[in-house]
């Protein structure tokens, strides 16, 4: 898809945006411009229900009503180089987090957990700049002996910046998804992160997709960044055309830059969830971290009815999340069917 | 408990208000309430388990039953 093309001859601007986009993103699965999403994102509060029905409409129409459930957990934790403002792990903010070195058996159970949940779908995550071969070992290993478990769930990573050897190294262990998120809009992003730049994290995801691996990459709400970068963020996270982009809503960590940022109000997030669908129409929009604070029971279901057509289920890399079971629960009674193993393979 | 599981600190000393709110109810225990020692904490998606070097391992089972 060549989504910056078919952003750019599609943009008018007069008109009411949601019939527009009704036009547009529903009937003829084209995503909104850079302008279009700026204007949902404007929208009042009175219109928030008419754009999460339309969010759910173009989901249904351009992705279908399953819904993709997956369980992530962290390989090693803490102790990271970089300085992402917004992240406990970095080693450079006095924050509580400790190293940590998740072992083969904590690998295995952690994947049995994620599987015994109902998802199909298990991330694999280390908190470095890129890896190295300890855990690239690790990580070879680790995929190994689940498999040896007898759990055939789908395997998924999230490592940092990879070089090609390291990407095929990947493909060879079978890993077919890899996250790496873009993290914000790319004029945002020296704000965020000082130690590299949003262009060596493009890198890595240009080499994954042509390795053939699904591209995962999304980025966090609420890190001070305006709208008019939230609509910038979408519009270049279609230009990437990943396979999935997980949606996460900061939760200010203790010892971070961001210790004293508020959480976004509900009706924002929901707003951005569902101007982020009508962005990136076929795409998985997975619901991630901070929605438990960001938008409680109520609003993730409204989530759910707005756009998002996967999840995170269970606890998160150093924050928890609701027991699993109470999002199968929710999924059921919006019955919404989880998406089978059987047809991921 | 002698010290809090959030920041480390007793009870007494300071603003506690932080380590009672919504975004504490997300995370694991970071500090042993023993001896304040911050802790190797491993998270699972069903789990968690905290290792003080001193007082030993905690986990979110044992958390549990104690709520139950």
């Amino acid at each position: 898809m060549t989504a910056t093309a078919e952003h750019t001859k599609d943009s008018p601007i007069a008109g009411d945006i949601l019939t527009v986009a009704r036009e547009q993103v529903l009937d003829r699965g084209v995503g909104l411009s850079e302008d279009q999403v700026l204007q949902v994102l404007r929208l009042g509060d009175d219109r928030l229900d008419d754009l999460l029905a339309l969010a759910h409409d173009v989901r249904m129409k351009w992705c279908g009503p399953e819904v993709e459930v997956e369980g992530i957990v962290s390989v090693k934790t803490g102790g990271c180089p970089e300085d992402c403002h917004f992240c406990s792990q970095s080693g450079r903010f006095p924050t509580p987090v400790r190293s940590a070195w998740l072992d083969i058996p904590g690998l295995v159970k952690a994947a049995r957990e994620t599987a015994d949940s109902g998802a199909t779908e298990f991330c694999i995550v280390a908190a470095v700049r890129g890896p190295d071969a300890r855990l690239l070992a690790q990580v070879r290993d680790g995929i190994k002996a689940i498999r040896e478990s007898g759990n055939d769930i789908q395997i998924a990573c999230s490592l940092g910046m990879l070089t090609q050897e390291q990407v095929d190294e990947l493909v060879a262990m079978g890993v077919h998804r890899y996250n790496h998120n873009l993290e914000t809009a790319k004029s945002h992003f020296p704000q965020v992160v000082t130690t590299h730049s949003w262009e060596e994290r493009w890198d890595t995801l240009r080499m994954v997709r042509e390795a053939g691996m699904e591209v995962c990459s999304g980025g966090i709400i609420g890190m001070g960044e305006t709208d008019e970068q939230r609509a910038e963020f979408a519009v270049q996270l279609a230009d990437l055309d990943p396979h999935e982009v997980p949606m996460n809503f900061l939760i200010p960590q203790p010892g971070t830059p961001y210790e004293k940022y508020e959480p976004i109000e509900g009706k924002d997030a929901l707003r951005v969830v569902a101007a982020f669908r009508l962005a990136l129409p076929r795409t998985m929009l997975r619901f991630a971290g901070g929605r438990e604070l960001t938008l409680g029971d109520l609003g993730a279901e409204k989530g759910m009815l707005g756009g998002v057509n996967a999840i995170i289920v269970g606890n998160y890399l150093t924050n928890l999340g609701r027991p699993a079971q109470q999002d199968i629960d929710m999924l059921a009674d919006l019955k919404m069917p989880i998406k089978a193993l059987s047809d991921s393979l | 408990m002698t010290f809090c599981v959030h920041c480390g600190r007793p009870p007494a000393d300071g603003d506690h208000t932080p380590c009672r709110g919504g975004r504490a109810a997300l995370e694991p225990p970071r500090f042993c309430g023993e001896c304040a020692r911050r802790m190797v904490v491993q998270i699972t998606p069903a789990g968690w388990s905290a290792r003080c070097s001193r007082h030993g391992e905690s986990t979110s089972a044992e958390a549990l039953a104690l709520t139950d």
